[in-house]
């Protein structure tokens, strides 16, 4: 049957070596982490601090009025627990006079800006920490497109967007994470009693099963559907890859020249490094 | 007689081809006090792995004048090479290649004749194929040299073997892949398992360096290897992290083995010859 168990002695040391690599090469030796108390932070966080060691990584803890005590607890924990230093930076002010612009501003609208002004938040303090900005998304949210283009998808780099939520868990539960953040229903926190589950759907064990055949094992949709997936789910699910496709890719540049960034000028990265 | 084998499975600047000579040059001068009789480099070893747009401004040609040969041909006044690199041709054609260097003469390039193009692979799009699977002698005997792709199928190292070589040096830049819950990645078992498999079907020696360290998001598992023709493992490197990694080979085991089982003795070529013709010709 379908197995998402991971080695994590082989994920941890990997991932270790990926952020200690990617951050140094480019003469960088430090790096900035969002906290939100969840799981995929607290990972990328832990990740972090044993690839760079604990004075070379920044907590930044970007709370909301309406945030849940328990986000900001959970992610102090995380700051004693691995010794770092931590900034606190409240986005009530940043994000109330744009609220308070249109009094029929949705639910939506309200959290993808509050996404992004964190993302504006963690840019400014890579600048003063001088380090870069490590990626706190799974792989289940960017294939799901669950997530804030420009907002919590920014980063320099992302330690954790190949591992699906479940197996997220699993490595968290290998480094330390404490239960509390593992066990707790995973949350956005951008508005009260939000829930990723509730608002998805479905769960992410269920979802994980379905993704990872869908992708990894390259199963048609009729095959998921003969190992026991609803045919409705499947389709739904294959419907959010597609229309979420834009959100994994950077703008495509209409081509007029012989020679076009991201069609036939073909550099990695790590060009020179 | 005895070979001392040493393979350097090191992390290499994507395009920086000086200070990846350096990196050869101080990797040598190591062998070299160890006693090393030949030192073998993974593919690109020279250039780095995702080239794409680069592959023209990295290329070189293994000559006494280029800059960089220069120093490498040099240095096998002291030990063999096989290092890896981009080669272009007089007609201006890039290939993935390895060259075996001894005693300050190029003896063999071999450019890469399986390009794979698939999945993350897009060494097509960038080279032009090799067309060629040729042993040669050493001062050890007749070797034969693979890169990567070239060994995931069956028949260049079946070629090399038909064509006489004994010890086979397989280079790679290969990419981690496939974590589950096993102790090892796949693509590292993969080649493991396939290293072993021609060892002990050829009942020949099989080295095998992998590069290692990080392009993007790619990481480069190392791991080298080195089979008996009895498909034992003789020694393995670390995985992930640099190394240089030293075996031992008594290439009188090749006689021993063979007289055990003399699967060489029995091959019948013509009836591969026969049977391929057959295959081939069915349109």
């Amino acid at each position: 049957m379908v197995d998402l168990t991971i080695n994590t002695d082989v994920a941890r040391q990997i991932l270790i070596g990926f952020i200690r690599s990617e951050v140094t090469r480019v003469g960088y030796a430090r790096a900035v982490v969002g906290l939100s108390g969840g799981i995929d932070s607290a990972l990328s966080f832990a990740l972090a601090v044993e690839a760079l060691g604990a004075e070379n990584v920044l907590a930044v803890r970007m709370p909301y009025k309406s945030s849940s005590p328990d986000s900001l607890e959970h992610a102090q924990t995380l700051i004693d627990q691995f010794k770092v230093q931590c900034e606190t930076i409240e986005i009530t002010d940043m994000v109330e006079p744009l609220f308070g612009r249109d009094p029929q501003i949705s639910k939506q609208r309200k959290g993808n800006i509050m996404a992004r002004s964190r993302m504006i938040i963690l840019y400014d303090q890579s600048e003063v920490f001088k380090g870069l900005v490590i990626g706190t998304s799974n792989k289940t949210e960017i294939l799901l497109g669950y997530t804030t283009m420009w907002g919590d998808m920014a980063s320099a780099l992302n330690p954790i967007g190949d591992l699906y939520k479940t197996q997220v868990c699993q490595l968290s539960r290998a480094l330390g994470i404490p239960p509390v953040i593992i066990d707790k229903a995973p949350s956005a926190d951008l508005w009260v009693g939000q829930t990723d589950e509730g608002e998805l759907g479905f769960t992410y064990k269920e979802v994980d099963r379905l993704l990872y055949l869908l992708v990894d094992q390259r199963f048609s949709p009729q095959e998921c559907v003969e190992e026991g997936f609803d045919e409705k789910f499947v389709n739904s699910v294959i419907t959010r890859i597609r229309r979420n496709q834009f959100k994994r890719m950077m703008p495509p540049i209409a081509k007029l020249s012989n020679r076009t960034i991201g069609y036939d000028f073909l550099y990695l990265r790590d060009w020179g490094t | 007689m005895k070979l001392n084998l040493a393979l350097a499975q090191i992390a290499t600047k994507l395009g920086d081809v000086e200070s990846n000579l350096e990196k050869h040059l101080d990797y040598i001068g190591q062998a070299k006090s160890q006693k090393a009789d030949l030192l073998v480099f993974p593919e690109l070893s020279l250039t780095g792995y995702v080239l794409q747009d680069l592959v023209a401004t990295v290329a070189h040609r293994p000559t006494d004048d280029d800059p960089v040969f220069r120093h490498l041909l040099k240095a096998s006044q002291d030990l063999d090479l096989v290092v890896g690199f981009v080669d272009e041709d007089s007609r201006h054609r890039f290939f993935i290649a390895s060259a075996y260097l001894s005693g300050g003469k190029v003896l063999h390039v071999h450019h890469k004749v399986y390009l794979p193009t698939y999945g993350l692979f897009d060494e097509g799009r960038f080279f032009a194929w090799g067309d060629s699977v040729r042993s040669f002698d050493t001062r050890f005997g007749r070797v034969g040299l693979l890169i990567c792709e070239d060994f995931w199928h069956a028949s260049p190292p079946y070629l090399l073997w038909l064509d006489g070589a004994d010890i086979m040096l397989f280079s790679s830049a290969s990419p981690g892949r496939g974590l589950n819950d096993k102790e090892k990645l796949e693509s590292a078992r993969w080649v493991e398992r396939v290293s072993k498999a021609y060892a002990s079907m050829f009942t020949s020696f099989v080295a095998h360096c992998n590069r290692v360290g990080f392009e993007d998001g790619l990481l480069f598992w190392g791991g080298a290897t080195v089979n008996d023709p009895n498909g034992e493992l003789i020694v393995q490197g670390p995985y992930f992290e640099e190394a240089l990694t030293f075996a031992e080979l008594d290439l009188n085991q090749l006689r021993r083995t063979r007289a055990r089982l003399p699967l060489l003795r029995d091959e019948r070529t013509a009836l591969v010859q026969k049977e391929l013709d057959r295959i081939l010709s069915r349109g």
